[in-house]
C-alpha cells in the first residue's frame, strides 16, 4: 500500500499515452477525407485529428469533477473558519489551553485543552487495545485458519464493521457498562496503586468504557484491511522463507509482516481516523466530565466529537462558532496524525518501490 | 559438504491429480544434475519434492521414498525445516526479500537459525557474497535494498543467501531463464565452482546449459496432457546427449519434439 502514489502516477502517466494514441486512432477512422483517398498507404494527406472527440469530453469531464471537489472542500473551510474566529474572538480565555466549556454565556469562556485530551486519550487507548487483536486476528485469518474457517469468520467481521455506532453506543451504555464497572472496581482494588486505576469511584462511565467500546469499533476495520494485505504477500517470498528452513511462523515474521508493514500501518491510520471521529458511541458511554485526567475508571473523559453532539441543541450563535472552532482541533489533530503514518510509510519506501 | 540424494518410486500428488510417477534416481554427491524436459512434465513438481517445498501447497502430498545419505527425507519423525535447511533451494525468479537490505536478505537464514552474532553474520555474508561472485559488485552497498539489484544480481544474492545457510545440497528450478545470457553464463561459472562444495540438481529448459555445466542428465516426458510425468531417460550427460537410448530423448535434444 505504501508504494501507491507512485503506482498511480506511473498509471495516469500510462494513461495520457494511451489517450494520446487513442485520439489519433480516432482521428483517422472519422476523417472525412478517407472517403476519397486512403488513410494509409502512399499519396495523399494526412488525415486530420478530431477537434472535439469523445476523449477531449471525458477529459473536460473529469477536470471539471477534480475541480468540483477543490471548491467544495474550500468553500466548507471558508465557512467552518467564518464561524469559529469569531467565536474565539469572543473568548475571554485561552482557546487551546482552557479547560471549561460555557461559551453560551454573556462573557464567553471556553477552551479545547480537556475535549483534546480526551480525543487522543481514548483514541490511543483504544487502539492499544484494538491493534494487536485485530493483528492477531488478521494473521490467524490469511495464514493459519483452514479456509472452511477463515471465509464465514472473515465474513462475520466485515458485518461487524457495518453495525452503526448509536447501535455500539447503545449496547454500551445499557449493557457493557455493568461489565466494565465490575472490572473497574477489580482493577482499583488491586492496581489501585497505579495512578491510572486510582479513585474511589464511582466507575464505570469512564474512559475505559468509552475506549474498549470504540476499540470494538475500530477491530473489523483494522482486521480486514491488515488481513487483506498480509493475504497479498506474494508467494514467492513467502516460499523464500520456507526454503531457508523457516517455521510458518519464522515466515510469517521474515516475509508476510514486513511485506504488510506499510498497510498495517495504513489500517491503523483508518482505525485511528475513525476513533478520532467517533461521536454518538462516545456521547453515550463517557462521563462527560471537563477536567484532565489519567484516571481511567472513574466516571468521566470527554471528546471532541462526543461534546459537538451533546453541546449544540442549546448553543446560541457563539457557542455554535465555539463547536466548529473544536471541529477544526479535530480535523487538525487528524490531519497531523495522518501526516505521521505518511512519513512511517514513505521512510521505508525505497525498499517497496524496488520490490515491485 | 555434499550429501548423495536417492529418489526410489517417488510420486507426487496435487489433490488427486498424479503430478509426475514412479521417479527413481541417484544423484551423487558434488555433482550437477539436469533436469531436462517439456513444460509441465513435472521437473518442478519433483525439485519440490527433494526439499519437501511440495508439502506447501494445500493437498500435495508424494509417494515412495526419497533419501538423502541414507536417511529417509519424509521420515515422520524428521524436522521439516531441517530438510529444507540442508536442501537448499534457488527459485525460478530471484526472490529477495522486498523489505531487507542486501545484507540483511544474505544472512535472512542465519538469523532464523538463530545466528545472532554481528562477526559470524558478517563474516558469512562476505564469503556466502564472494562465493555467489556478488561480492565485488555489491560490497560498497550493503545496506541498500536487495530488490534493487538488477535480476542477474538478484538471482546470485538468492543463491549466497541459499548457500548462506551451508546447506549440501543445492536445487535450483530453471534459475537463468528469467536472465540475460550474460547473467545466465555467470551464474553457468558460479555452478562449477559450487560443484567442489555441494551436490547441484538443476531444472533447465535451455539444452546447451544442460550440456555444459551437467555430469548427469535426466529427461522427463508426459504421453498427453492429463498423464503423469515420467523420467525416461536418466544418464551421463555425454551420452543423453550425444547417444541417447529411448527414442523419445532423441527426438526432445534434437528438437523433433517438445
Ligand atoms: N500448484 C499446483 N496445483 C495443481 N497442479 C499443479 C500445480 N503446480 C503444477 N501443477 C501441475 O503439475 C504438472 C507438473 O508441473 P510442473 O512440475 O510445474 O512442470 P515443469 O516444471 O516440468 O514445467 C503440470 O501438469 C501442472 O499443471
Ligand atoms: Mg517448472
Amino acid at each position: 500500500m505504501g508504494d501507491n502514489p507512485s503506482r498511480s502516477e506511473n498509471a495516469s502517466a500510462g494513461d495520457l499515452g494511451v489517450t494520446a494514441r487513442h485520439a489519433r486512432g480516432a482521428g483517422t477512422g472519422v476523417s472525412p477525407s478517407s472517403f476519397e483517398e486512403p488513410p494509409f498507404g502512399g499519396g495523399g494527406a494526412l488525415p486530420k485529428k478530431t477537434r472535439f472527440g469523445m476523449e477531449a469530453g471525458f477529459r473536460g469531464l473529469s477536470v471539471a469533477a477534480g475541480a468540483m471537489v477543490l471548491v467544495i472542500i474550500v468553500a466548507i473551510a471558508v465557512f467552518l473558519i467564518s464561524k469559529a474566529v469569531p467565536a474565539i474572538r469572543a473568548d475571554n480565555e485561552n482557546f487551546l489551553t482552557f479547560n471549561q466549556w460555557f461559551p453560551n454565556e454573556t462573557e464567553p469562556r471556553f477552551g479545547i485543552a480537556v475535549l483534546a485530551f480526551g480525543t487522543v486519550l481514548t483514541s490511543i487507548i483504544a487502539l492499544l487495545v484494538a491493534v494487536p487483536i485485530a493483528l492477531g486476528i488478521a494473521l490467524f485469518l490469511s495464514h493459519y485458519a483452514p479456509k472452511r474457517l477463515a471465509t464465514p469468520l472473515g465474513f462475520i467481521i466485515d458485518l461487524l464493521a457495518a453495525v452503526p455506532s448509536v447501535v455500539f453506543g447503545l449496547w454500551g451504555r445499557d449493557v457493557f457498562l455493568e461489565p466494565v464497572r465490575n472490572f473497574s472496581a477489580w482493577l482499583n482494588e488491586y492496581f489501585g496503586w497505579i495512578p491510572i486505576f486510582g479513585g474511589d469511584g464511582p466507575f464505570g462511565r469512564s474512559v475505559l468504557l468509552g475506549s474498549l467500546v470504540l476499540a470494538i469499533m475500530v477491530l473489523p476495520i483494522v482486521t480486514s484491511l491488515s488481513r487483506e494485505v498480509f493475504l497479498q504477500t506474494p508467494t514467492m517470498n513467502e516460499e523464500a522463507a520456507l526454503a531457508l528452513g523457516a517455521t510458518k511462523w519464522e515466515m510469517v515474521r521474515t516475509s508476510v509482516i514486513p511485506y504488510g508493514k506499510p498497510g498495517v500501518i495504513a489500517a491503523v491510520m483508518l482505525g485511528l481516523g475513525r476513533a478520532l471521529g467517533e461521536t454518538i458511541a462516545l456521547a453515550l458511554t463517557l462521563g462527560i466530565v471537563f477536567n484532565i485526567s489519567f484516571n481511567v475508571i472513574e466516571n468521566g473523559g470527554n471528546s471532541i466529537a462526543a461534546n459537538i453532539a451533546n453541546a449544540f441543541g442549546e448553543a446560541n450563535e457563539t457557542g455554535r462558532g465555539a463547536l466548529i472552532a473544536s471541529g477544526l482541533v479535530l480535523f487538525a489533530i487528524t490531519l497531523v496524525v495522518n501526516m505521521a503514518a505518511r512519513a512511517i510509510i514513505y521512510r521505508r519506501r525505497e525498499f517497496r518501490d524496488s520490490a515491485a | 559438504m555434499a550429501k548423495r540424494i536417492e529418489a526410489s518410486n517417488v510420486s507426487s500428488y496435487y489433490g488427486s491429480f498424479k503430478a509426475i510417477d514412479s521417479v527413481s534416481m541417484v544423484v551423487e554427491p558434488k555433482t550437477i544434475t539436469a533436469l531436462i524436459g517439456p513444460s509441465g512434465c513435472g521437473k518442478s513438481t519433483f525439485l519440490r519434492s527433494i526439499n519437501r517445498m511440495h508439502e506447501v501447497l494445500p493437498n500435495a502430498r508424494i509417494e515412495g521414498s526419497l533419501t538423502i545419505d541414507e536417511q529417509n527425507i519424509y521420515d515422520p519423525d524428521v524436522d521439516v525445516t531441517a530438510v529444507r535447511r540442508l536442501i537448499g533451494m534457488v527459485f525460478q525468479r530471484p526472490n529477495p526479500f522486498p523489505t531487507m537490505s542486501i545484507y540483511e536478505n544474505v544472512v535472512a537464514g542465519l538469523k532464523l537459525n538463530g545466528v545472532k552474532k554481528k562477526s559470524v553474520l558478517d563474516d558469512a555474508a562476505e564469503q556466502s557474497l564472494k562465493s555467489a561472485n556478488l561480492w565485488n559488485e555489491v560490497k560498497d552497498r550493503l545496506g541498500r535494498p536487495g530488490a534493487g539489484l538488477s535480476g542477474g544480481q538478484q538471482q546470485r544474492l538468492c543463491i549466497a543467501r541459499t548457500i548462506a545457510v551451508e546447506p549440501q545440497v543445492v536445487l535450483m528450478d530453471e534459475p537463468c531463464s528469467a536472465l540475460d545470457p550474460i547473467s545466465t553464463l555467470a551464474i553457468e561459472d558460479l555452478m562449477f565452482k559450487l560443484k567442489d562444495r555441494f551436490t547441484i540438481i538443476i531444472v533447465t529448459h535451455n539444452m546447451q546449459q544442460a550440456a555444459r555445466v551437467s555430469d548427469k542428465t535426466g529427461f522427463f516426458s508426459i504421453d498427453k496432457t492429463g498423464d503423469p510425468g515420467r523420467l525416461i531417460e536418466y544418464d551421463d550427460t555425454q551420452k543423453i546427449f550425444s547417444n541417447p537410448n529411448e527414442k523419445k530423448t532423441e527426438d526432445y535434444i534434437t528438437g523433433r519434439f517438445g
